[in-house]
């Protein structure tokens, strides 16, 4: 069987950051695998700009942010295999995929990196009554047809979910000459980047209905309207404010799942919350040798972050195939009051060099709240934020001294203290 | 003159094409109408609960008695030669009560008089050990060994194609309005065409009545029944073995609990007589409705892995027996296999075979074909085949190297196949239906796209004319560049009308 050092799956920024680290750090042997026919993953669509700022200093395209590292791939002639998809991966880390050069076959991997990034929510997970015509799509699905096939959707659209795809869609489609008629949300604040608000709906006037749903579809051949509504606290529908919108298309931009059924098969445990694997400090899965980085791992919204993250994964991957198998974690992370999730959701302290990246998104809006990490009762950390969102991801860097303080039976705790 | 038909049947749901694959055992001409786009594209054949049921429901003496327990027993020659999964799961009719209990007994008696093999009535034991998930208030059951679970839109496909294959014509998109005895024959008007038959079989569903009325047959009505559903994640299609139903109602069987021959989970139906036959909707209320009955057999499923919903219209006749509709009328060599609301997907290959009875009596000349092909050309289902069977196969067409659906894990050669095949896929929901493609947790989201692309390609017509379902259903509205200068060449015309 063939046999390579790390074996990267997906071929978005993730695994290219991943693979670019590993050969600069002098791990040659190693391969991406994508299923698409070219690299970069979703950002190939993402054809608006606002991608590199931390990474390149500089406002790029999501086609050319990825273009900078699939040159570098191109340049030190990294093995890639385009069109190739990964059936199967096991916890002795060998990969089962399949093209149409080769069939089925397998290969074996010193270490493997997950970069599979994610996928939509589809329209049952959010249980919409009613018909079901054509003219009901994903924002990334309108965004694959409108960017990369060159055809629009639709005409008279309706968004439901204000994510940063849907926001950047809605913008897109009217460039297209398409009518925006509103962005619909069901909660009382968007979950999308600010700057994609203020960019993509207010500079357009699309109007984002907060704290409202579609209630209906309606439509037998092709969506004809929706029904829209206003939710209560329990976010159920005041039926007396229903108000029909009339349409072609409705845009489903309702939250991203990381695409783990491979890590599920392989037997990686997953966080409920992420709906990614749970990692330690070195983004190694509860399988030794699995590592995790990008949309797989958690839902991001910056493209730097991924990279930065795809880098630790490779300089993890490096140290497992060097060294073998890293101690067992010994600090629980977790998600106190007003937080949603962390990542990493475990930790051992002697694995950190000086510092580590805490990565988390609170459940709910707040503005001058503090930021806060305890140990028990001990406070390892205080750090006021000015605004906390669901819509943008938190960092918190602690350093391994701090970490040192933390009692290890009581793990820490990561929490938003208001007022 | 005009093609003569044979046989001219009305309808291409399970009913319809079953009859179509009966009488294509015989030297006939035989024509299928359909108004939809595609077999099982429109009436309950495609949106049911897809269990093979036993028999000890219906009315000892029926023909719905009759023809569920033959037709249950035809399914697996059936399944094998057509080359569709079933699987034999057994169902379960569980108690949760004293009261309930006695229920069924009546209902076991029922079951022995219409002939139903393998009843048990079993206790709460038995009950968790054959579904360890069923709630724990569960007190006794009925156990139906020969119940079973199918695809029913599956199952009616590969039926149509093994009929075509054998002779049987289908046109679709082509709806039946007037029907008139022309002395020895009939003509049969579509809004599109006209076709000649020497007997037309009504296997209308829904509008088994209107077409009835249509030809002045003795009237009767047809109503429909809603029944909705939710389909759950396949990580939630563990929580039932069998086919979990509850001690029934007047309103139908109740609602069930079940797995589906793919592995999800089925919830529903809940049933509603209604009066619009094109009412295609779910309902909050009908969904919340669902979850509720179903949490009282089985209360671990997560709704939140629901991946899809739809609703069902039973035909319900308006007689008084509301038994099957099945026989000549009055109008000599018209005849009806109308009303056929549930058990009829378990019945169909038993009304098939009573259709061509009544054909012969009333005349038909049955001579058998010494050619007909009971088998279907089996299918490709890459997921099933071994390595070295999918090397095999992608050496001989790299197509089935390509993975397109990746929740379902469907190669583009499969898609490919079903578009080429006798009856084939013509549309996203007929690629859908055939090869699960769009199907899996992300609905088509990620394969949408690339099926567009394929059936464009294969069909040889612009993507902008594939289609959801056939008729105006189409995917997309017009091509980027071209809509913005349309746009434009808009405005200016205004401007320049304005200025004039
Ligand atoms: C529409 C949209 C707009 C965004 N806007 C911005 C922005 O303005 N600025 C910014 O900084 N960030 C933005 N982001 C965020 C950022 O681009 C993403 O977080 C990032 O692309 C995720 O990278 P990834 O490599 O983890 O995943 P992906 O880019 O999704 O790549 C995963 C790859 O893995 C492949 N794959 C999956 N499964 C398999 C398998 N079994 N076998 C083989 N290959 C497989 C996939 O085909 C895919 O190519 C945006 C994201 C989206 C979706
Ligand atoms: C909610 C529900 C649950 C059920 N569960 C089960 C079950 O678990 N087990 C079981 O055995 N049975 C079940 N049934 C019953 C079973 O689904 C039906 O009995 C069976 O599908 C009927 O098949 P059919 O061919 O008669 O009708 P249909 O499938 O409705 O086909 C009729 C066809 O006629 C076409 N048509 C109508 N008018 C015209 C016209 N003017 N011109 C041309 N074409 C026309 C329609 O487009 C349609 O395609 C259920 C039914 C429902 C609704």
């Amino acid at each position: 069987m063939l046999k390579y050092d790390i074996i990267i799956i997906g071929g978005g920024p993730a695994g290219l950051g991943a693979a670019v680290e590993a050969y600069e750090k002098g791990v040659k042997n190693i391969v991406i695998i994508e299923r698409d026919k070219y690299l970069g993953g979703i950002l190939e669509q993402c054809i608006h700009n606002g991608f590199g700022l931390q990474e390149f200093k500089e406002e790029l395209t999501g086609p050319e942010y990825a273009q900078r590292f699939i040159d570098k791939v191109e340049e030190y002639d990294i093995n890639v295999m385009l069109e190739t998809m990964v059936l199967e991966i096991t916890p002795d880390r060998i990969v089962k995929a399949v093209n149409s050069k080769e069939g089925v076959f397998t290969i074996k991997a010193g270490a493997i990196i997950l970069a599979m990034g994610c996928r939509e929510r589809p329209r049952g997970a959010i249980m919409i009554p009613g018909t079901r015509p054509a003219g009901i799509l994903t924002a990334g699905t309108a965004q694959r047809y409108v960017n990369m096939e060159g055809y629009l959707p639709g005409k008279e659209i309706v968004i439901l979910g204000s994510g940063d795809v849907g926001l950047i869609m809605a913008r897109r489609l009217t460039l297209e000459g398409a009518k925006v008629k509103a962005v619909v949300e069901l909660m009382p604040y968007s979950s999308g980047l600010t700057r994609n608000i203020v960019q993509c709906l207010e500079d357009f006037n699309i109007p984002l209905l907060l704290s409202h749903t579609v209630i209906e579809i309606h439509g037998k051949d092709r969506v004809e309207g929706v029904t829209i509504a206003k939710v209560d606290e329990n976010r159920e529908p005041i039926m007396e404010t229903a108000q029909y919108i009339s349409c072609d298309t409705l845009i489903l931009s309702v939250g991203l799942i990381p695409e783990n059924e491979l890590s599920q098969k392989a037997g990686i445990e997953l966080d409920p919350i992420t709906g990614g694997p749970i990692v330690n400090e070195m983004l190694e899965t509860s399988v030794p040798g699995i590592f995790a980085c990008g949309n797989v791992l958690q839902v991001h919204d910056l493209v730097d972050n991924v990279t930065a993250e795809a880098r630790l994964a490779a300089n993890s991957a490096i140290r497992f195939i060097r060294e073998g198998e890293f101690g067992k974690s010994n600090i629980a992370v977790k998600a106190g009051n007003g937080i949603r999730y962390v990542v990493p959701q475990k930790i051992n302290v002697d694995n950190i060099e000086k510092r580590i990246k805490f990565r988390m998104r609170p459940v709910n809006v707040y503005n001058n709240a503090m930021l806060v990490v305890k140990s028990g009762d001990k406070y390892l950390l205080r750090q006021k934020r000015q605004r906390l969102t669901p819509g943008e991801m938190i960092d918190v860097n602690l350093s391994k001294d701090i970490l040192k303080n933390a009692n290890l039976e009581e793990g820490i705790v990561f929490l938003v203290e208001e007022g | 003159m005009k093609e003569m038909y044979d046989v001219l049947i009305i309808g291409a749901g399970v009913v319809g094409c079953s009859i179509a694959r009966e009488l294509s055992k015989y030297k006939l001409k035989i024509l299928v109408v359909e108004k939809g786009e595609d077999v099982a594209s429109e009436g309950a054949s495609k949106a049911n609960s897809a269990i093979l049921h036993a028999g000890y429901d219906p009315v000892p003496g029926s023909l719905k008695a009759k023809l569920n327990v033959r037709g249950n027993e035809m399914y697996d020659v059936l399944c094998k030669d057509l080359d569709v999964p079933i699987k034999r799961t057994g169902s379960l009719v569980a108690a949760f009560s004293e009261e309930e209990v006695k229920e069924l007994y009546e209902l076991f008696d029922r079951g022995i008089k219409n002939g139903v093999k393998g009843l048990s009535l079993i206790t709460k034991d038995m009950v968790k050990e054959i579904e360890p998930h069923i709630n724990d208030t569960v007190v006794a059951a009925l156990y139906a060994k020969t119940a079973g679970i199918i695809c029913p839109y599956g199952y009616t496909i590969a039926v149509a194609e093994n009929a075509a294959q054998n002779g049987a014509e289908f046109v679709f998109n082509s709806e039946v309005i007037d029907i008139k005895k022309n002395g020895d024959f009939f003509i049969v008007k579509t809004h599109k065409e006209e076709f000649y038959s020497k007997y037309v079989v009504n296997a209308a569903g829904l509008y088994s009545d209107v077409i009835n009325n249509m030809v002045g047959a003795k009237p009767f009505s047809v109503h429909p029944r809603k029944g909705e559903y939710l389909i759950l994640d396949k990580d939630q299609g563990y929580l039932a073995r069998t086919v979990i139903f509850q001690v029934p109602t007047k309103m139908g069987k109740g609602i069930l609990v079940s797995p589906t021959v793919d592995g999800n989970l089925l919830i529903g139906p809940t049933s509603e007589d209604i009066q619009d036959k094109e009412f295609k909707a779910t309902t909050r209320e009908g969904l919340n409705k669902a979850i509720t009955v179903a949490k009282r057999s089985v209360d671990k499923f997560d709704v939140r892995k629901t991946i899809t919903q739809f609703t069902g219209l039973r035909a319900t006749p308006d007689t008084e027996d509301k038994d099957f509709i099945i026989g000549e009328s009055d109008v000599k060599g018209f005849i009806n296999a109308a009303g056929i609301e549930s058990p009829g997907f378990t019945a169909a290959p038993a009304i098939a075979e009573m259709i061509r009875d009544i054909l012969k009596d009333a005349g038909l000349k049955l001579i058998e074909k010494v050619d007909f092909n009971p088998k279907r050309r089996p299918v490709i289902r890459f997921t099933e085949l071994s390595d070295e069977e999918r090397n095999k196969l992608i050496k001989e067409n790299p197509a089935y190297g390509r993975i397109i659906c990746r929740c379902e894990t469907v190669t583009e050669g499969e898609i490919i196949d079903v578009i080429r095949r006798p009856v084939g896929a013509k549309s996203l929901d007929g690629v859908k239906r055939r090869v699960r493609a769009g199907m899996g947790r992300c609905q088509g989201s990620f394969c949408g796209p690339r099926v567009v692309e394929i059936l464009a390609r294969e069909l040889n017509i612009s993507p902008l004319e594939v289609t959801k379902h056939g008729r105006n259903s189409n995917i997309l509205t017009a091509e980027t560049k071209k809509f913005l200068l349309e746009k434009a060449a808009e405005v200016l015309k205004k401007e320049v009308y304005e200025n004039a």
